[in-house]
């Protein structure tokens, strides 16, 4: 983020505003909290999508199968604990949680490492068969996901100390959605350090600026972005888990209907952007419920004008790169 | 037999997609020796760095530096055999602070403090930009930057792309100045020049392009001192330049 580029962080706070004459005090507070808590996963699955965007160039429309992986994978888990999931203890809760998280991120992160492999390394610097190939390997493990988890939606219990709701002045904030949302804020504290102090953060930086002059000065890029790739692939499939456990049910159509969203999500923020896809995030889990609420039909439309919004205030997005 | 020359480039082609630009370079430069690539706009200097960096690959010939085939390695790897490169647009990351691209140029061991004094010594204005974003400074200030990302760390070669274009007199004196520090802590530079006044002033050895080959190679001193040399091989001679 650069210094005095502070419109684009006040967008969030406008858009709470915006919402607030249009519904009730306690709705407007329970659709806020869902829609912060729902960005915040949001932007668990879109980082890694903006940062293999940022650093390679490639547009990878496979990213929302990992984040539907991640999902079944945590209701796998979750079938396995009961006792966990069902102890009215908040420990055993999210002892369950992050088995389930953990899971998921692990596969999908070896997954990701596999699929940079196989696939995405044939494709650098070709966008038109990066996007045939990866929608193609989209509906190819959609398709493994029905073989291996079956054709049916599976429903996930809330894990019993984290079902009810806390009720501020009338309006009710489920418990869940506070530890989505602060595992969301997290991964976005961590990856803003990462980002910011380290050396390995510095070269990530730089070489979505400019890949060429990063690999002149002796860094391998490539290398480098198998790691990202990895990263982000795991982050999609923690945030599919935490996923499934917010919405209560996993299909195999989750990561094709959420890939749409997390490309929304990106583009608003600028390509290649983490603190841009974070805001990003956060306008389209809040559109997302302020509209479901007042006017169900028009959610998916009113997330398309969001960005059409956007894109014609700041045409490359809310916190473009720079690009040398 | 050890080769004399820290670089050289035998009978070097580059193909930039279907166009034939490099058409056969031979050059030879010997360690701690400053060579300067001259020739007129278009004549594919930028090319035969830029191959040299793996930036582009040779499609014949050979590159040799310090007992190593460049022709087989690629950028990254070409660089940690001690080469720092700063190209034509200088490579700069815009949104970067100065200090964080100075980080950039050292190795695992993060900027060591003299290393800082030197360039700080020789450029001075950056000390007062020092987090600022390399995309706020002026062209100078930014080419001071460039070459002192490739001071931070000693190495064996530096190859600069056009320092000088664009900027101010004091300023040229300055990366002058730079240069020829590097130069005596035993540098190998090839530079790439068009202004004359700063060739002259640094080159030991002078190569001339023209049209994707070497076509005169010799000593600066000599080529200084040849004006009808000049003004067949560069279309100007040293005096109408400074
Ligand atoms: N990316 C490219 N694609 C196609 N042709 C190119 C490309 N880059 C350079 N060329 C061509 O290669 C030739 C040599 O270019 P090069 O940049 O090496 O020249 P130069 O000597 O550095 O010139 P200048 O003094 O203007 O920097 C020119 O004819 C140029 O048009
Ligand atoms: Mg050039």
């Amino acid at each position: 983020m650069r210094a005095g580029d502070t419109a684009p962080i006040l967008a969030v706070p406008l858009l709470l505003l915006a919402a607030l004459p249009a519904m009730g005090f306690a709705d407007w507070l329970t659709l806020s909290a869902s829609g912060l808590a729902m960005g915040m996963l949001l932007f668990l699955m879109a980082s890694g999508l903006t940062l293999i965007f940022g650093l390679m160039d490639v547009l990878n429309f496979t990213h929302g199968a990992f984040v539907g992986f991640g999902a079944f994978i945590a209701a796998s888990v979750w079938a396995r604990l009961p006792g966990l999931v069902a102890a009215p203890g908040l420990a055993a809760n999210l002892l369950a949680l992050a088995a389930a998280g953990g899971a998921a991120a692990l596969v999908c992160g070896g997954l990701g490492l596999a699929f940079e492999r196989v696939v995405i390394r044939r494709v650098y610097g070709a966008h038109l068969r990066q996007i045939l190939i990866t929608v193609g390997a989209m509906i190819v493990a959609e398709q493994m996901s029905v073989v291996i988890w079956g054709p049916d939606a599976l429903t996930l219990a809330k894990p019993a100390s984290l079902a009810s709701s806390f009720i501020v002045a009338g309006g009710a904030v489920e418990k869940f959605r506070l530890v989505a949302a602060a595992l969301g804020l997290a991964a976005f504290a961590a990856l803003r350090l990462v980002l910011a102090r380290t050396r390995i953060g510095l070269v990530v930086r730089a070489g979505v600026e400019d890949r060429e002059m990063v690999e002149a000065l002796g860094y391998r890029v490539r290398r480098l972005f198998v790691f990202v790739f990895a990263v982000g692939t795991a982050l999609a499939g923690l945030g599919g888990a935490m996923w499934a456990v917010y919405a209560g049910t996993v299909t195999a159509g989750l990561g094709g209907e959420l890939t749409v969203l997390l490309f929304t999500v990106v583009v608003i923020g600028g390509l290649g952007s983490v603190s841009g896809s974070f805001l990003g995030a956060l306008l389209v889990g809040l559109i997302t419920n302020y509209v479901g609420f007042l006017a169900p039909k028009l959610a998916l439309l009113a997330n398309v004008a969001l960005m059409a919004g956007v894109l014609l205030w700041r045409p490359r997005g809310l916190l473009p790169l720079v690009r040398t | 037999m050890a080769d004399p020359a820290l670089l050289r480039l035998a009978g070097v082609h580059t193909h930039i997609g279907r166009y034939h630009i490099l058409h056969g370079v031979d050059l030879a430069l010997g360690e701690g020796r400053l060579m300067m690539l001259l020739g007129r706009n278009g004549a594919g200097k930028t090319t035969t760095l830029r191959t040299v960096m793996g930036l582009w690959r040779a499609s014949a010939g050979e590159i040799r530096f310090a007992g190593s085939a460049l022709t087989a390695l690629d950028p990254p790897a070409i660089a940690r055999l001690g080469i720092a490169y700063v190209p034509e647009t200088m490579g700069l990351f815009a949104g970067l602070s100065v200090r964080e691209n100075l980080l950039l140029g050292t190795g695992p061991g993060g900027l060591a403090a003299s290393r800082i004094e030197e360039v700080l010594t020789l450029f001075p204005v950056l000390r007062e930009k020092w987090d600022l974003p390399a995309g706020a400074l002026s062209g100078g200030q930014k080419q001071m930057l460039a070459i002192g990302r490739a001071m931070v760390e000693t190495r064996r070669m530096l190859v600069v792309d056009e320092p000088s274009k664009g900027l101010a007199p004091g300023v040229i004196d300055q990366l002058i100045a730079a240069l020829a520090a590097l130069k005596a802590a035993g540098t190998t530079i090839l530079l790439v020049e068009q202004n004359f006044a700063m060739a002259a002033a640094l080159g030991d050895d002078v190569a001339v392009m023209d049209d994707g080959r070497i076509v005169h190679v010799g000593t600066m001193a000599a080529l200084a001192a040849d004006t009808a040399l000049q003004v067949r091989l560069l279309g100007l001679h040293l005096g109408s330049h400074q």
